[in-house]
């Protein structure tokens, strides 16, 4: 298997059994998710550890895929040296928790979603680390906070669990938002996303005037992911998390992610002063109150999460420094951690599970009861403490030396080796307390669980198999984990790899005799404590109360609900007048500014060639505009009338003007738009003019306030189409269509032809939205309810029923039936003419105006006649039309026309035109562009009959309602 | 013509824009009737006012004479459109007042 095709399988592979896991979320089995979770993590850690020959003394394995080339990004995984070291963290850290896992989730949980969860970060953790290009690195980043939300909220039941989620994904997220946004800036210093250019362009960057820029928010982006101050109270309340996440992720691998980032950029962003003070302050401060804060815990997993903070901040402090030997130090520590921290966690977790608390006020003398896992516990706290023999006590050895050296003459740098002697006494004093307080004292007597006992020998052996690495890598650490450790700083540092040694034993010097008080004064400090902290409150004197997790909470309140209220209160409405007057202004003034700022002046106004019948049809034009406007409100029927008179003059305009389709078009539009508001005029109140007497004073001015706008509007619209009118018009592509329109298009009508053939994939758009309206108005009106007042039979069916019933001869309904019966026999017999002048108008429109739409419509004004004529039920007895099927119709008519031309070999939607003779005819058109238009006259007739008739038919089932209702109202 | 033409253009807007301000959905509804008229107008008349000379291709006719097809393709797919969006408002309204019992824009009366 290639080195490549490894790359690949280590990140999808987890990510396949994510997926593979949550299918068996549906069968019960908790064992063969966690088996399944197994195998694939036991095949990533193999697949892993068989990459090693190519990645030591600096082999580099590297794969590219090209994703989004155009904007430098690529899926590119590489893995050297310190990508293999993590990724075998990563991988066998994830085996072992598997494996803990297996037995600590209880039988009531979901535990495939669990496993699912953990191998989807485990995909991602690696993803992180395999990326060989930056963004793509952040995706990952982002997934990791994703996925670490889900695991600390597995037990989403619990309060707890979801706040503590919550805020790890605010301040991770936050953190991975500005960490996009830096390697963006990083991107653009260095004009590549690949991650091997920018490391060697380390120079570059540092002396780029957004260099401080990139490495703030790249920095915030680490520092909240490692939990380092101020970002750091994320960490304690991911605690809610079942012990394997906190194991896994906020020991071991994720708060591990931001070091990670910090030694992989190290080539290219440290060694400057700015990143020795952020760095520096950062590290330190968190090393020291991490460390403090963790001695005051009462909850194990609470001072196992600050122990992390702490050493987190060790590490970043070892970067800060910006010497080669303190990064040795830093990857180092980072093992070292992972494999004491994710045992200590293991075994709170089984402290956890068999005495049912963690408070270590309860908790006592268990070493009788948990011989081996109290015996396993003790050498792992040895091992956070420091204790010689251990790995802990290297790492931290060599941390002390670099300590002591100085690096940048500041004052950070002169006080690190007493806060670093500091920081070891506390580290010891709470490894102690761990130690002293839950396995020694007295028999312990407040247990939820009385009677504790050890776990099953698998459940251990996680522990067991970590402890024995820290007491290999602690005695032999040449011949350990040396090799392994020289392949990662090769490939992290390059030619900058330092003279290191491994050794334990280097005489007696200074960071010994450091580690000897931190000893002794840490052990003295407990030993005086002790009486203090077995019964003091959570949390450390004087920082008891200042809990960033409450500013937090402040924050977020502030911001996303107080703000977000205020603004949606003064800025917000939720009615719709105001929001039309603002778009109404916002477009008057949109065109004033701008036509200001262009200088426009309004051009004299000429009235040589009005034509003064033009000028009479428009003076009805305008009156009926006006009228419109005017009677809306109480005469709808009168509006509407003078709506359409509005609408005939437009339609003139067009003739006038050599527009003949336009007037044809807006013609039957017309029929068909008075038709559809007649039908709605029915299921509209009643208004009576009365109720308006008392018009309010601010009803009056805003009235006037909107008049204003209006007259506005409209002068601003007169002004603006006069200018451009007289302008003349310039030469752009209007020749273009009419030069080509009949060699090309094969039509004479060249606005047709636009239609169908030069802008044919618009017109498909065009259709398909009227079918999408079509069928929502079909929707809507499938479960209208009318309001109740309009349920009853309108006042002229009552009257005229009235009428009926007086006289004998005469039965209900007569009087409506006989209504214009001449008209309604005329309409009966245009039917046929109405469809031939409809298909007329489509065979005709390729080259005289017709076309389609028009034709469409027309068809359509025929089957509404026929049921204005004669009612729903005459109508529909006579006359099947399935909408539906004309508009699908047309729809793959359209379709097919265009995927035609794919036979032959053009692009979509390409047209044949000839003319062919037919006896008596004539020549007649044959293109492809008009099967395409028939195509839309289909459609447009099963939209516009669907849409009226679905209307048409409420009257219909109102009078079904009606006498389902009769009964019960005789009843009652 | 362009004066006429514009003038009218004017008035329609104006009818429309006042009517969209309106409280009452009907008013609403022949208000954007109204504007789509203005707007189909305005965008026809940007290619050029002339009378006599659709875009009809025939023999012996000068190109160069002829009208901009153009915005004429534009407005008639635009004419056929606002059909359907009217429809759709017209549906959307007569549910919201069966649903609301008001034809007011909001769905209730507004406080006096």
């Amino acid at each position: 298997m290639t080195g490549e095709l490894i790359l690949v399988l280590l990140v999808c592979l987890p990510f396949a059994g994510s997926l593979a896991a949550t299918i068996l979320l549906r069968t019960d089995s908790r064992i063969l998710a966690a088996r399944m979770s197994g195998v694939v993590s036991f095949a990533a850690l193999l697949l892993t550890a068989a990459l090693y020959p190519a990645v030591r003394e600096g082999g580099k394995v590297r794969l590219d895929l090209e994703w989004l080339p155009q904007l430098g990004l690529n899926v590119t995984l590489r893995m050297d040296g310190f990508a293999w070291l993590f990724a075998m963290l990563i991988t066998g850290i994830g085996c072992l928790v598997v494996l803990y896992a297996r037995y600590y989730m209880s039988e009531e949980d979901p535990v495939p979603r669990f496993f699912s969860f953990l191998l989807a970060f485990m995909g991602s953790m690696l993803g992180i680390v395999l990326s060989g290009n930056i963004i793509l690195l952040s995706v990952f980043w982002e997934l990791t906070s994703i996925f670490s939300f889900l695991l600390i909220s597995y037990w989403h039941h619990n309060a707890a669990a979801r706040d503590g989620a919550r805020m790890a994904l605010t301040i991770t997220g936050i953190g991975g938002f500005c960490l996009l946004a830096g390697l963006l800036v990083l991107g653009h210093i260095v004009g590549s996303y690949d991650l091997d250019v920018v490391l060697a362009s380390g120079d570059l960057i540092k002396a780029h005037p957004l260099y401080l820029t990139a490495l703030v928010l790249i920095l915030i982006g680490a520092l909240t992911k490692s939990a380092q101050v101020p970002f750091h109270f994320w960490l304690p309340n991911a605690m809610a998390a079942p012990t394997p996440v906190s194991a896994y992720l906020h020991s071991a691998t994720m708060v591990k992610a931001g070091v990670f980032l910090l030694v992989r950029f190290w080539p290219a962003l440290s060694g400057t002063y700015e990143w020795f003070m952020l760095v520096g302050i950062a590290g330190i401060s968190t090393l020291l109150l991490g460390a403090y804060f963790a001695m005051f815990q009462q909850d194990l997993k609470g001072l196992l999460a600050y122990s992390t903070i702490s050493h987190l901040g060790l590490i970043t402090t070892l970067l800060s420094l910006g010497s080669p030997v303190a990064a040795v130090a830093a990857i180092f520590h980072m093992m070292n951690h992972a494999t004491f921290k994710a045992s200590l966690f293991m075994a709170a977790g089984i402290i956890d599970h068999e005495t049912g608390t963690r408070d270590m006020r309860r908790l006592s003398g268990l070493l009788k009861y948990l011989p081996i896992t109290g015996t396993l516990a003790m050498v792992a706290s040895a091992a956070m403490a420091g204790v010689p023999l251990l790995n802990g006590f290297i790492s931290k050895e060599m941390f002390f030396a670099e300590a002591v050296e100085t690096h940048a003459d500041s004052v950070l740098d002169r006080i690190l080796p007493y806060v670093a002697t500091l920081a070891g006494a506390f580290s010891v004093a709470y490894s102690l307390r761990f130690i002293h307080m839950v396995f020694f004292g007295p028999e312990p007597t407040d247990l939820p669980k009385p009677k504790p006992h050890e776990p099953p020998h698998w459940m251990r052996f996680p522990i067991e198999f970590l402890v024995l690495a820290c007491l290999v890598v602690g005695i032999i650490p040449s011949l350990s984990i040396g090799p392994f450790l020289h392949s990662a700083v090769i490939s992290v540092l390059g030619d900058r790899t330092p003279e290191y040694s491994l050794a334990v034993w280097h005489g007696i010097n200074t960071p010994l005799i450091m580690s000897l008080i931190a000893l002794v004064g840490g052990a003295a400090l407990y030993f005086v404590m002790k009486d203090y902290l077995a019964k003091c409150d959570d949390g450390p004197p004087l920082f008891r109360h200042l809990a960033g997790q409450r500013i937090f909470e402040r924050v977020l309140v502030t911001v996303s609900w107080k703000w977000a209220r205020w603004l949606e209160s003064n800025l917000g409405t939720r009615h719709l007048q105001p929001q039309l007057r603002l778009i109404a202004a916002a477009g008057f003034l949109a065109g004033a500014v701008s036509l200001y700022l262009a200088g426009f002046s309004p051009k004299p106004l000429s009235f040589g060639d009005v034509d003064p019948i033009f000028a009479a049809v428009w003076c009805i034009g305008a009156f009926c505009a006006l009228g419109a406007a005017y009677q809306a409100k109480y005469h709808r029927l009168a509006a509407l009338v003078l709506l359409g008179g509005a609408g005939i003059t437009t339609c003139i305009t067009f003739v006038w003007l050599s527009a003949p389709d336009l007037a044809i078009t807006q013609l039957v539009v017309e029929i068909v738009t008075t038709v559809l508001l007649l039908l709605g005029l029915r299921w509209l109140p009643k208004r009576s003019e009365k109720v308006d007497n008392s018009v309010s004073f601010a009803a009056r001015s805003r009235r006037f306030r909107d008049f204003l706008l209006a007259i506005s509007c409209g002068f601003g619209m007169f002004l603006f189409s006069y200018a451009i009118m007289t302008q003349p018009v310039p030469d752009a592509i209007a020749s273009y269509f009419l030069d080509k329109a009949y060699t090309e298009g094969g039509g004479r009508n060249v606005v047709n032809v636009i239609l169908v053939d030069f802008r044919g994939f618009d017109t498909m758009g065009e259709i398909a939205v009227l079918a999408i309206v079509a069928l929502t108005v079909f929707a809507l009106l499938r479960r209208f309810r009318p309001a109740p007042d309009s349920i009853e039979k309108p006042e002229q069916q009552r009257i005229q029923n009235a009428y009926d019933a007086e006289r004998p001869e005469r039965s209900a309904g007569d009087t409506v039936r006989d209504y214009l019966l001449v008209p309604s026999v005329i309409m009966q017999w245009m039917f046929p003419v109405i469809v031939t002048f409809s298909v007329y108008l489509i065979m005709r429109g390729h080259d005289l105006p017709g076309g389609g739409f028009a034709a469409g419509i027309t068809m359509a004004i025929a089957f509404l006649l026929q049921y204005l004529a004669g009612g729903v039920r005459w109508a529909e007895d006579r006359l099947r039309i399935l909408p539906l099927r004309w508009m699908g119709f047309g729809l793959l008519m359209s379709a097919a026309t265009g995927m035609g031309a794919w036979l032959l070999g053009y692009p979509f939607l390409t047209t044949h035109s000839q003319y062919i003779e037919v006896p008596f005819i004539g020549k007649v058109p044959a293109a492809s562009a008009l099967l395409f238009d028939l195509g839309v006259f289909s459609l447009v007739v099963g939209a516009t009959v669907l849409i009226l008739i679905a209307l048409a038919h409420q009257s219909v089932r109102m009078h079904r309602v009606r006498s389902l209702d009769a009964p019960k109202a005789e009843e009652a | 013509m362009e004066l006429v033409l514009a003038i009218g253009i004017g008035i329609m807007t104006g009818s429309g824009v006042w009517l969209i301000l309106r409280p009452r959905t009907y008013q609403v509804i022949i208000g954007l009737s109204l504007l789509s008229y203005a707007v189909n107008l305005f965008i026809f008349g940007v290619g050029g006012v002339k009378s006599n000379a659709a875009p009809l291709l025939g023999e012996g006719v000068d190109v160069s004479t002829l009208t901009d097809p153009v915005p004429q393709a534009l407005v008639l797919t635009a004419i056929v459109i606002g059909f359907a969006t009217t429809a759709l408002f017209l549906v959307v309204l007569l549910a919201a007042r069966g649903l609301t019992g008001t034809d007011h824009v909001d769905g209730r009366e507004q406080p006096k």
